[in-house]
């Protein structure tokens, strides 16, 4: 693993700021780097615009203030992007195959090249064979794993993930969580993980930075210095609940600066 | 009061299920002929007021000749009308869809069309057009606009997140439409179909009937009317049974189209066990 600090910036989000339509401020000033190679998570309570930034890194969105920079690693080309949202986000009239390779095809490449790509990274997210079933056909951690497929298809240098396993029982997204940084080792991707879940951005990230609400700005970011690969003994570790512990308590600063009285729902958050 | 779906409690093997739906509607029709039959004979009902359906029944096998062909008239008035309506509506939704303002012009015009009863406009039509294209016009306009109405509905029912997606990977405004909304408002656009489908017929009839005796059509709605004037009841009774029928084909010609379409996807025609 190169050293973070060392490595290029991919991503900078410069006083970034971004107001709805509807008058809310969803973004107030908010800076952020994120280094090439990097695992990075964002981490607040719901309503931080955490969300919001990852659309506005992706270029779903403009901001209003301030500057999203995105650069390639050596070139300077922009880096290419994939983006696993909340749901899976499949067609249903497709098969999983077709779902894959809709970025390439999107793109102008020939089925007959993109069929075989398609095949190739889905066998990498364990759903090899997979290809000719429909979204219906497939569990809810399965057709995560088609989304995950779909955005690496491109092989784009960075990945968004906004909160990609939220909707999924634990058992899977334990799973998932492991497969995931396996991909992220092998295949050496910028990830932006959004998370709310304390426990699960300290299991994969090397930063994680935590966002306040209304308006969202960054309070504080925390290293999680632990070593690659993290798996179970690493889910178990006294080190693990250490930093879990920081990240709490760093979450429950972020809620008590929104809203004063809601004890419950900062607990909540926290657990 | 039972609770709805109380039938659910009675065990009931898929096969035995399967039976009774088909043979209950049968038994139905058996009943309702015997009884139609009977009231006929006892009260000695003469035919020109109530012809028995043994009577009708040799009136359409003995018609055939004229009735076959005034059927064919008509079917292919719908059908017509049908295919137009079918273009139309899906054209003039894309259309809408892609640009807002020519939806607001345009839209409230559409539903003026559909709320005016066409019983209404149908002679206005027959004054301007010449009767064939009077017909198909009654029998398009009546159709259009469930087709309109279910695809604009349609192509606005997209999952947000996938037309993200679709940007996202700088989709054009033909792949949009192609690959993502056209599809995703299939199963509204077949709704639609469907409906229009018996509509077309019954806009076809309707103008056929307005034409009444003075057009020179030789649909069946026209025999229908030209059979009442000649006290013809037997005829106006199996004119009618055609009508019906061909009207219960066209439905289920077109459920069955909708039902390939999207039986490997949508909830509405997937296979459920219970």
């Amino acid at each position: 693993m190169a050293d973070p600090d060392s490595a290029q910036p991919v991503v900078a989000l410069r006083g970034v700021g971004k107001t709805f339509g509807n008058g809310t401020v969803a973004l107030d000033r908010l800076d952020l780097t994120v280094r090439a190679g990097e695992f990075l998570s964002i981490l607040g309570p719901s309503g931080c615009g955490k969300s919001t930034a990852l659309r506005l890194i992706a270029g779903l969105s403009a901001p209003n203030r301030g500057g999203v920079e995105l650069r390639g690693s050596a070139d300077g080309a922009p880096p290419g992007v994939g983006f696993v949202f909340q749901e899976p986000t499949l067609m249903p009239w497709a098969r999983v195959a077709g779902n894959v390779a809709l970025p390439l095809e999107l793109a102008g490449l020939p089925r007959e090249q993109a069929a075989p790509r398609a095949a190739q990274v889905l066998a990498r997210v364990g759903l090899a064979g997979f290809g000719d079933a429909f979204p219906r056909e497939l569990s809810g951690g399965m057709k995560m794993r088609v989304s995950i497929a779909r955005a690496l298809v491109t092989e784009p240098s960075l990945l968004l993930m906004d909160e990609p396993f939220a909707a999924l029982d634990e058992i899977t997204r334990f799973r998932l969580n492991d497969d995931l940084l396996t991909l992220w080792q092998t295949l050496r991707k910028t990830v932006i993980f959004v998370t709310h879940s304390v426990f699960e951005s300290v299991f994969l990230s090397q930063r994680v930075v935590v966002m306040t609400a209304r308006p969202g700005r960054i309070l504080t970011e925390l290293t999680i210095d632990a070593p690659y690969p993290r798996d179970e003994s690493f889910r178990t570790s006294p080190e693990y609940g250490a930093f879990c512990r920081h990240a709490s308590q760093a979450l429950r600063e972020a809620m008590a600066m929104d809203e004063p009285v809601m004890e419950a729902s900062a607990m909540e958050a926290a657990r | 009061m039972r609770p709805a779906g109380v039938d659910d409690d009675v065990p009931m093997t898929l096969g035995a299920r399967r039976f009774w739906r088909a043979a209950l509607p049968v038994l139905v029709l058996i009943l309702t002929l015997a009884a139609w039959d009977l009231v006929v004979r006892l009260n000695d009902i003469p035919p020109y007021v109530l012809p028995g359906p043994l009577l009708v029944w040799r009136t359409l096998v003995g018609d055939w000749a004229v009735l076959s062909g005034s059927l064919a008239v008509t079917l292919a008035t719908a059908l017509e009308g049908f295919a137009l309506a079918l273009v139309g509506g899906v054209g003039l939704a894309i259309l809408f869809n892609q640009s807002r303002l020519l939806e607001y012009a345009l839209y409230p015009y559409a539903v003026i069309l559909q709320v005016t009863p066409v019983v209404a406009i149908a002679p206005l039509l027959l004054i301007y057009l010449p009767q064939q294209a009077a017909v198909l016009a009654c029998a398009w306009l009546v159709a259009f606009f469930p087709v309109l109405a279910n695809t604009t509905l349609g192509l606005n029912s997209v999952d947000h997140n996938l037309l993200a997606l679709f940007r996202l990977y700088h989709a054009s405004h033909w792949q949009l439409l192609w690959r993502l909304k056209l599809p995703a408002a299939m199963p509204y656009i077949l709704g639609g179909v469907r409906i229009a489908g018996g509509l077309s017929l019954i806009g076809a009839v309707v103008a056929e009937i307005a034409a009444g005796s003075a057009g020179a059509g030789s649909g069946l709605a026209y025999r229908i009317a030209e059979s009442a004037y000649r006290l013809n009841i037997p005829r106006m009774f199996a004119a009618l049974l055609l009508l019906s029928v061909a009207g219960v084909v066209i439905f289920f010609a077109l459920s069955w189209v909708s039902h390939l379409l999207l039986r490997r996807w949508h909830e509405s025609a997937l296979v459920s066990d219970n």
